[in-house]
């Protein structure tokens, strides 16, 4: 295994600092095993490291390299600045606590590192330690801003390799904030790279070109991250619509700005394209148990999506105010969003202490709005016809970070036959995350899927893997990993097709609500088909 | 001479309490952040699968149900026993455990004393009888105890510091300086009790000459003084020091959990809180980055609320 000796290394040398192969990681469950007969990490194009920095096996960022030492003197100067800016109350209210409390109280006892799913699927590479990119920044903040002493904080050399790969190192964390839930003291080294992210984007202009020009950007410019403005949603809802309706028989009706609805329900717009059966059964089961709701087209309400919640307050807040906009001028009584975890989290949680007045329209989960329906038995339920092995996917941004924990798993147990449930371990709030979190299920550059389908997806795998360990592993018998949330259910596509888990395994994925529907009487049999996949 | 172990308690005293309040002060004066608790959150009912009130619907129309008794419980565990460690790190634990548990007994120890020599001063009978005999076994048992522990954790942990890889790069000068800091104070202190102060009597005729302000001279003389004295003094200058670094983690933690952790509190439409929203909302925005051009004149409405349509 390549991996750095010591966190001095990250500023001084030259080479990339870590180098992961199938042998230093962890066998996984059978059938695989060893990883002899898996692809690694496919190399990054030879020259890569001339144009852009490069930290590791992968490049996130495309951090350009500096030509000479005036840009290499401001790449410093930038991240000086932007972190003073985030020690300010002004530019920084939103985390100022939180941040400076896990700043300052660090004991560097390591506890959080075996919590995170990155650092043990590395074969426990240093580099991916919690603690690593934390303690550099730490470092930079004691000696280069507070001007503190190096024999009470430690020292580290302050250059463009040190900005540059922490940043790109702040790209290697799924801030799933596993690590933060073990600290004994409170210190939370995810919010630590998110903070670097924040910077980074905020001051520098430094961004994941994913989330932020082909992300945010563009949902805030024309409506969804998908591309879509609000007549090609449109467009697209109706043809879900014609096409489920015929599929399952059911009324799967989708109807839009419907003033004074009680339930404004936002979906992430990738469930448009990408799973179109997810959108076609909320509005089955909404309709079905008689449900007043609506979607909206107003300009970004049609995409639930917020991906500054990962890297930028400012983007962060722009669509959480065009969401909460769109529900109060449609009078809801209330917000709620489809399987979409960040989503939830964005506005539920985060955004909580920036609505005020009418944008302050009350926001749930979907899963406690599922489960009343599911036990107020206006649905026909016959859960014989999802007779197949399932497990649930705890999504990290909802249940971790929201505590919505039973009301899936009451749902579940109404819609499958006995004994076909099985949880993954551990599981609730002490969940994986999928290894797509934080914007990685939607970032690809260079070779970025296949280090995230080696690293930080690979602990889900073993999971589903340990989960489904007693079941016959072919294609004739098909599994299912029910994963709420759509940007888990982009990691597991990818991780499933990298593995082949559904061609060799018979391991296949969606949501919550196609079970449902998959469950219900009254819709033709066999909703959920399996060749999705 | 006399007067210095005196001295050097009243300083260290009021530097401790002092620096702890200040300390409280600054994370407290901190302005409001947003929401970014972490489930379990220990008051609430479904703390024990690590649910929330956000699995109701209409969440926002029921009461919230905060179990204190819930809080106090997972605290009460955290702080005497360090749950998270011992669950997450046991080997950390087996050398952290005694440290911190050894501190608060020498911490109870102290109370112990203090507390007596102020009951002594108000009824002196009641502290000449049984009572004050059972005040100086508990002070015996906490102290002795205590500094053998937090003695033992120390080392322990010193040892760790210079020896495991993963902690080693990360330890900085000062952490085994506190760490040694505590040996000696420790060990001082152990000595003085096991060469001089077999009953903790001197130890409880300072603290009640303490609490009296009479500073009346330690009695003996050479290391019969000396080493009481030097406990004393190292005693005071590590409660001195503690609360001017980052081993004053216990004032963070206290923020760490209730301000941020379990920090559950919604935003009600037309609640107390909206007010100090506006006003965090009309701070002035100096970001650079060209996608938000802050200037130090829009502040936070303005640049979220721009059209990017524009």
């Amino acid at each position: 295994m390549k991996a750095p000796k010591s966190i001095k290394d990250l500023p001084r040398s030259d080479e990339p600092l870590a180098h992961i192969v199938n042998a230093d990681q962890p066998p996984l469950p059978k059938p695989y095993g060893n990883g002899a007969e898996l692809p690694e990490i496919a190399p990054l194009k030879a020259g890569t490291a001339d144009k852009v920095v490069v930290l590791d096996d992968t490049v996130a960022l495309n951090i350009p390299v500096p030509k000479n030492k005036e840009e290499e003197d401001a790449l410093v100067q930038k991240f000086l600045s932007g972190l003073r800016k985030c020690l300010t109350a002004e530019n920084n209210w939103t985390f100022l606590q939180p941040f400076l409390l896990s700043l300052e109280h660090c004991a560097k006892c390591q506890t959080c590192s075996d919590a995170c799913h990155i650092y043990e699927e590395s074969g426990k590479n240093p580099l991916y330690r919690p603690t690593y990119r934390s303690e550099i920044f730490r470092r930079i903040y004691f000696k280069y801003v507070k001007g503190g002493s190096t024999f009470t904080h430690g020292d580290i050399d302050l250059n463009w390799k040190t900005v540059a790969r922490l940043i790109e190192l702040a790209y290697r964390c799924n801030l799933c904030r596993r690590c933060a839930q073990t600290c004994p003291i409170g210190v939370d080294n995810a919010l630590m790279a998110r903070e670097i992210r924040k910077i980074a984007s905020q001051e520098m202009g430094i961004q994941s070109k994913e989330c932020h020009d082909n992300g945010s950007m563009l949902q805030l410019k024309v409506g969804s991250s998908t591309g879509m403005n609000a007549l090609v949603v449109k467009d697209n809802i109706e043809f879900i619509v014609e096409d489920m309706t015929e599929k399952t028989g059911l009324d799967c009706s989708i109807p839009w700005d419907k003033e004074g609805a009680e339930i404004l329900l936002m979906h992430n717009a990738g469930e448009i394209m990408a799973w179109p059966e997810n959108v076609a059964a909320f509005a089955a089961i909404f309709n079905a148990a008689g449900v007043s709701w609506t979607l909206s087209s107003e300009h970004a309400a049609y995409d639930s999506i917020n991906y500054g919640t990962w890297y930028d307050d400012v983007q962060f807040a722009r669509t959480a105010i065009l969401h909460a906009k769109a529900a109060a001028k449609l009078k809801v009584k209330k917000i709620v969003f489809g399987e979409c975890g960040h989503a939830h989290k964005a506005l539920t949680v985060i955004a909580d202490k920036v609505l005020t007045g009418d944008l302050n329209v009350p926001r749930e989960a979907a899963m406690p709005v599922l489960r009343d329906i599911v036990m107020s038995g206006k649905l026909k339920l016959d859960p014989s016809r999802n007779d197949f092995p399932v497990t649930l996917h705890d999504p990290c941004n909802y249940v971790r970070l929201m505590g919505v924990v039973m009301p899936q798993r009451e749902v579940m147990k109404k819609v499958t036959p006995p004994g076909r449930f099985r949880e993954m371990e551990p599981h609730g709030v002490h969940n994986y995350c999928c290894g797509g979190g934080s914007g990685f299920a939607i970032m690809s550059g260079h070779n970025f899927g296949d280090w995230r389908h080696h690293l930080s997806g690979r602990k889900k795998l073993r999971q589903v893997l340990e989960a489904f360990k007693n079941e016959p592993m072919d294609k004739e018998h098909p599994k299912y990993i029910c994963a709420p949330c759509s940007n888990c259910k982009g990691q597991l596509r990818d991780i499933i097709n990298y593995y082949d888990a559904w061609e060799k395994h018979g391991i296949g994925y969606g949501g919550l609500v196609e079970l449902i529907v998959n469950a219900m009487a009254d819709a033709k049999p066999g909703f959920i088909d399996w060749e999705w996949h | 001479m006399d007067l210095v172990p005196y001295v050097a308690a009243y300083i260290a005293i009021g530097i401790f309490v002092v620096a702890v309040v200040a300390r409280f002060l600054m994370w407290r004066k901190l302005p409001m952040h947003v929401r970014w608790e972490l489930y379990p959150v220990a008051h609430d009912k479904r703390a024990a699968y690590g649910g929330s009130y956000l699995e109701e619907t209409n969440w926002w129309t029921k009461p919230r149900e905060r179990s204190l008794s819930g809080e106090v419980k997972a605290m009460s565990a955290e702080i005497l026993f360090l749950v998270a460690l011992k669950e997450h790190n046991p080997k950390m634990w087996s050398r952290s455990f005694p440290f911190h548990f050894g501190l608060y007994l020498v911490i109870a120890a102290t109370c112990l004393m203090l507390g007596g020599g102020l009951l002594a001063a108000i009824s002196p009978s009641l502290m000449a009888g049984g009572f004050g005999k059972l005040i100086q076994y508990a002070v015996i048992g906490c102290g002795v105890g205590g500094l053998g522990l937090g003695l033992l954790g120390a080392l322990g942990l010193l040892e760790r510091r210079l020896t495991d890889p993963e902690l080693k790069d990360f330890t900085s000068p000062a952490d085994l300086f506190n760490l040694v800091f505590f040996v000696i104070a420790f060990g001082t202190a152990l000595a003085s009790f096991a060469l001089v102060d077999r009953d903790f009597g001197r130890a409880m005729f300072f603290a009640h000459n303490l609490v009296t302000f009479k500073m009346a001279a330690l009695p003996g003389e050479g290391m019969q003084l000396y080493l009481p004295v030097a406990s004393v003094v190292l005693l005071g200058a590590l409660c001195a020091y503690i609360p001017l670094t980052h081993m004053s983690h216990f004032v963070g933690k206290f923020f760490a959990y209730h301000a941020i952790r379990w920090n559950d509190e919604p935003n009600l439409k037309g609640g107390h809180e909206e007010k100090a929203i506006h006003a965090l909302l009309g701070q002035p925005v100096s970001w650079a980055a060209s996608h938000i051009k802050g200037d130090g004149k829009k502040n936070w409405v303005d640049v979220a609320t721009e059209d990017l349509r524009k």
